[in-house]
C-alpha cells in the first residue's frame, strides 16, 4: 500500500516536472488502491476508444503521433494542455460515471472513460 | 504554352487553376503593376482598373522538426524567397493558417519576421495549431488578428474584390469537423448584405469549406450555411489550407481550392492509416511543398490560381 502510494507520487512529480497538468494531491491519494490505466494516441485515434475503470483510477494518455493532440472532456471535467509527441496527461476519476472526451484540435478523435465500482 | 494563354487571356482565366505544374508563369502580358495596399484600399474601385495578384501561403507550421522536414523554418524561408522572385509582385499575401506548430511565441516571432521581408501586407486566419496557447488563440489574435472580430474573422475590399476571412478552428465540437458557428454566420450575412451580386468574392479559411474527407475531419460542419449566403454572387473563390495538398472543385459559380503546405505533405484522403505527415524521402520533399499565386483580371469571371512547388 505504502509502496504503491509512493510510486504514484513519484509518477505525479515526474509529470509535474514535464510541465504536464496533474491531478490534485487528494486525487492521487484516492488513486492509490487501483492500478492505473493507459491510453495511447496514435494515427489520430485513441487506441482504446472505451476504457472501463474503477473509481479512483488514474488514466494516463500518451501521444505517440507526430502531430500534437489534446485530451478534452466533453463536459469540461478535464482538459489537457497540448500534448506534443511523447507528452502525457493523467487524470484520476474519483467518481462513477461516463466521461466522453475528444481532441480539441482534431474533434473527430473521440473516446470514453466509464467509471464504475 | 504561356504565349497561347496570353493571346487568349479569357480562356486562360476560365482554366482557373493548374495544379502542381511547378510553373512560375511570367505575367508580362499586361497583368499589371502592383500598388501599395493602403493606396489601393483608399482608391475607389473603377472599371478597367489594372489587374492584380496576391499570394496564398499556408500551413507553415513554424517549429515542426520531425520527418519528413527537420526544419520548417528553412522551407518557409524558401517559400518567401519564391514569392520575392515572382516576376510580378503580389499586392498582398494571405496566410491560411497553421502559421505555427504549437502557438509558441518564438514560432510566431520567426514567422512574422520572415514575412516582414516580403514588404507586403499579410492577412491571416488561424489554423488549429495557432489556438494552442493557454488562452485558446489570444496569442495569435493579439499579433495577427488586430481589428478582427470574434475568433478572428474580418473582411476587406481590394480593387473591387471583396475578401472574407473566416475562422473554422475555434470551439470545435466533439465528433465534428471544422466549425464556423452561429455568431460568425450572422456576421457573414450582415457583411454580404447590400453588396452587389456582381462583386467578385474571395473567401479564405484554414479548414476546407467543403467536405474533402469526413473520416479525417477534412471539412466544415456548417459550411453549407456560409455557401448559401454566397450563392447569389457571380464569382466566388474559396481558398483553404489544412490538408497540405492541392485539391479543387467547382460547384456552380463557386471554385474551391486548397494549397500546399510549406512544411510537410499529408497523404491523399483515405490512402494512409491517418492524416499524419507523409514521410517522403528528402529529395522529394520540395516537390510537395509550395505556394499559390492568385491573379485577378478585371472583366473576367475567375481568379487564375497558379500553384508552384519549392523545387528549384
Amino acid at each position: 500500500m505504502t509502496r504503491a502510494f509512493k510510486m504514484l507520487t513519484f509518477q505525479a512529480s515526474a509529470l509535474a516536472a514535464g510541465g504536464i497538468m496533474m491531478p490534485a494531491a487528494a486525487d492521487i491519494a484516492r488513486a492509490a488502491p487501483t492500478p492505473p490505466a493507459a491510453v495511447a494516441i496514435g494515427n489520430f485515434t485513441f487506441n482504446k476508444p472505451v476504457v472501463t475503470v474503477k473509481p479512483g483510477t488514474m488514466v494516463t494518455w500518451t501521444n505517440a503521433d507526430d502531430i500534437p493532440h489534446t485530451v478534452t472532456s466533453k463536459d469540461g471535467v478535464f482538459k489537457s494542455k497540448v500534448l506534443d509527441t511523447g507528452d502525457h496527461f493523467s487524470f484520476t476519476f474519483a467518481r462513477a460515471g461516463q466521461f466522453g472526451y475528444f481532441c480539441s484540435l482534431h474533434p473527430h478523435m473521440t473516446g470514453t472513460v466509464i467509471v464504475k465500482a | 504554352m504561356f504565349d497561347d494563354l496570353d493571346d487568349d487571356r479569357r480562356g486562360f482565366l476560365k482554366c482557373m487553376a493548374w495544379a502542381g505544374t511547378g510553373a512560375l508563369f511570367a505575367f508580362d502580358g499586361g497583368i499589371g503593376s502592383s500598388i501599395g495596399l493602403d493606396a489601393a484600399l483608399a482608391a475607389a474601385p473603377k472599371q478597367g482598373a489594372a489587374p492584380f495578384s496576391f499570394v496564398q501561403l499556408s500551413d507553415s507550421h513554424i517549429g515542426f522538426n520531425k520527418p519528413p522536414n527537420a526544419d520548417a523554418r528553412a522551407t518557409f524561408r524558401e517559400a518567401i524567397a519564391k514569392v520575392k522572385a515572382l516576376p510580378v509582385q503580389p499586392d498582398f499575401v494571405i496566410h491560411t493558417g497553421d502559421v505555427s506548430q504549437l502557438s509558441k511565441d518564438d514560432e510566431f516571432d520567426d514567422a512574422e519576421q520572415m514575412l516582414t521581408e516580403l514588404g507586403r501586407q499579410v492577412f491571416f486566419v488561424p489554423g488549429e495549431h495557432d489556438m494552442l496557447d493557454p488562452d485558446g488563440g489570444k496569442a495569435f489574435l493579439n499579433r495577427f488578428g488586430k481589428g478582427s472580430q470574434g475568433a478572428g474573422w474580418y473582411s476587406f475590399d481590394h480593387r473591387g474584390v471583396h475578401f472574407v476571412a473566416l475562422v473554422n478552428v475555434a470551439d470545435l465540437k466533439p465528433g465534428g469537423m471544422g466549425n464556423l458557428g452561429a455568431k460568425q454566420l450572422a456576421w457573414l450575412a450582415a457583411d454580404l448584405a447590400g453588396r452587389s451580386s456582381s462583386t467578385p468574392i474571395v473567401v479564405f479559411a484554414h479548414i476546407p469549406l467543403w467536405t474533402v474527407y469526413a473520416d479525417w475531419g477534412w471539412g466544415t460542419d456548417d459550411s453549407a450555411e456560409a455557401l448559401k449566403l454566397l450563392g447569389r454572387f457571380g464569382s466566388v473563390t474559396v481558398l483553404n489550407g489544412h490538408i497540405h495538398q492541392i485539391t479543387q472543385k467547382i460547384e456552380g459559380r463557386v471554385a474551391f481550392h486548397t494549397a500546399r503546405s510549406t512544411a510537410f505533405p499529408q497523404p491523399v484522403a483515405g490512402t494512409a492509416p491517418s492524416p499524419g505527415p507523409l514521410k517522403v524521402p528528402a529529395e522529394q520533399l520540395h516537390s510537395m511543398l509550395g505556394i499559390t499565386d492568385a491573379v485577378f483580371v478585371r472583366g473576367h469571371d475567375r481568379i487564375a490560381l497558379i500553384d508552384s512547388t519549392l523545387t528549384t
